[in-house]
């Protein structure tokens, strides 16, 4: 399943935040949306996943979501959203429920996503018990649960520390490696962009519009920490991007 | 700043002060004996000062007459002949404020129209001093228990309803984005989500409600009850039995330190997962 967006705008009481947006993500691939702070880009994820509407312009699916794909647009947010009065398995089963999945189906299935994000020990855990990376471990194998088409991925690593950080890459690449799933993930992490996109969408301060769009070709799991390719890719994004940070920054916010 | 450090640390180490602990505090923990010495130190300055006679007997009667008198109440049968109509009261009353307060609360939380509506009239209506409606309550439920239970219900009713409907707003929103992210239902958000996360806040509001709740048992029996801890303390009060009076006092005390004491450890079972 593809997503298109096409033409979005968007203002907030007569300030526009977004102009113009117009985007093909491809099914099976990563791609990225990166940014100066301001510009819109959890927004537009807002707008891809349906939680918020776009003032101009539309966002549609091409083609059908795969067989036996509970929610096909599903979300991992920056600070995990893990319900903290429910166990792992009780936040997976959450989102399982509503499906009318309970009993043997649902240990199943909870079973899977908690052996593929290595927290089979951790099941009873409460949230509290966990550190934040386990926690996002935990808020991504809840949305494999649902078995996405699409995952909307808004700054999943941002709360996280970079060691931390770098073992969920790691992960989320193993992840994909095994079986690629379509992804559009928001960040203001430049590193994260080319160790995890396909594609890089950079985005100029608000109102946010379309730079330009990076494509990175290296496979995914042969991208290392420290790669030379990436590096320049790394350079050259934050080349686009360093004088429309310094005049974001310099903005007063008033959204 | 830097220049002074770098003469500092240039400087021969002459006097080494240790660094001055300026940190702590702040940060309440349970100390249960506290409370209870706190009790027994006062109850024996009483004694000692009634006995002493530097408290006349009509000041304060003597903590052992006062517990004397318990003593009897408690032999002649009387204390639970008392305590029963009470306690039902108290249970009836609060309950059926508390349930409908946490209905209306979770209602304002929910729907603007119902927060538009019943906000002022909330507002208004928690001011006024519910014992002055208990002749209304008789003319409107009867001099029996009705009245007795509406005056205890409606003065659990609005606190309740303040405490429930700032916990639902204060359910965190990412949450309810993430339910409705993954296409949960309305009434599954509600359930799952809303009710749950507000309820660190309906407990804590509970904890004034019944508090309320046993102020208002007192007034609710000024009129029309033969029993009940309340008529008891009434009865002694109009009599000047200084004795019956606090042994009914500390009825009500004991009764307030029990019911919170049962909130608390609803708290520990309910709430296990704050951190």
């Amino acid at each position: 399943m593809d997503i298109r967006l096409d033409g979005i705008s968007h203002s907030y009481d007569g300030v526009a935040v977004m102009n113009d947006i117009t985007l093909d993500i491809p099914a099976g691939r990563i791609v990225c949306i990166v940014g100066p702070s301001g510009c819109g880009k959890s927004t537009l994820l807002r707008f891809i996943g349906g939680l918020e509407r776009p003032g101009q312009g539309r966002i549609s699916q091409i083609g059908e979501p795969p067989e036996g794909c509970l929610n096909p647009l599903t979300y991992i947010f920056q600070d995990f959203a893990l319900l903290p009065w429910r166990t792992v398995e009780g936040n997976i089963s959450l989102v399982l429920e509503d499906h009318g999945i309970k009993g043997a189906r649902a240990r199943e299935i909870i079973g899977d996503v908690l052996a593929r994000t290595k927290l089979t020990d951790f099941a009873k855990a409460l949230p509290k018990q966990l550190s934040g990376g386990m926690k996002q471990r935990v808020a991504i194998a809840r949305a494999l649960a649902v078995n996405p088409a699409v995952m909307l991925m808004d700054e999943p690593l941002s709360a996280l520390d970079s060691q931390t950080r770098e073992l969920l890459m790691d992960d989320l690449i193993s992840l994909w490696s095994r079986q690629p799933f379509t992804a559009v993930y928001v960040t203001h992490n430049l590193n994260e962009a080319v160790r995890l996109g396909h594609q890089i969408v950079v985005l100029s301060r608000r109102p946010g519009r379309i730079q330009e769009v990076v494509t990175i070709d290296k496979p995914l799991d042969q991208r290392q920490f420290g790669d030379p390719d990436l590096d320049e890719k790394q350079k050259y994004l934050w080349q686009l991007m360093r004088d429309e940070a310094r005049a974001a920054d310099a903005e007063l916010i008033n959204v | 700043m830097s220049d002074a450090t770098l003469s500092g640390a240039t400087a021969p180490a002459t006097a080494a002060k240790p660094v001055a602990f300026r940190g702590g505090g702040f940060a309440p923990r349970p100390h249960r004996w506290v409370g209870f010495v706190v009790f027994v130190v006062l109850i024996l300055i009483a004694e000692w000062g009634t006995r002493a006679g530097w408290i006349s007997a009509l000041t304060l009667p003597k903590p052992s007459d006062v517990l004397a008198t318990f003593g009897e109440l408690y032999q002649s049968g009387m204390l639970f002949k008392h305590l029963g109509p009470s306690l039902a009261r108290l249970f009836v009353g609060a309950l059926f404020g508390v349930t409908v307060g946490v209905s209306v609360g979770v209602l304002i939380g929910l729907f603007s129209y119902v927060r538009a509506g019943a906000v002022p009239l909330v507002a208004a209506l928690f001011p006024i001093p519910k014992i002055a409606l208990l002749p209304l309550f008789v003319i409107w439920f009867g001099i029996g228990e009705g009245s007795k239970y509406a005056l205890i219900a409606f003065g659990t009713f609005t606190p309740t309803v303040v405490a429930t409907y700032g916990a639902v707003d204060n359910v965190d929103r990412t949450l309810i984005r993430m339910g409705q992210s993954f296409g949960l239902s309305w009434w599954s958000i509600v359930r799952k989500i809303v009710l749950p996360g507000a309820m660190p806040g309906i407990l804590s509001g509970l904890r004034i409600s019944l508090a309320i709740a046993i102020i208002l048992l007192v007034a609710a029996e000024m009129l029309g009850a033969e029993y009940g801890i309340g008529a008891y303390i009434l009865q002694a009060g109009s009599l000047y039995d200084l004795e019956r009076l606090f042994a009914g006092v500390v009825i009500l005390s004991v009764l307030g330190v029990v019911v919170s004491a049962l909130i608390g450890l609803i708290e520990r079972r309910v709430l296990g997962w704050r951190t």
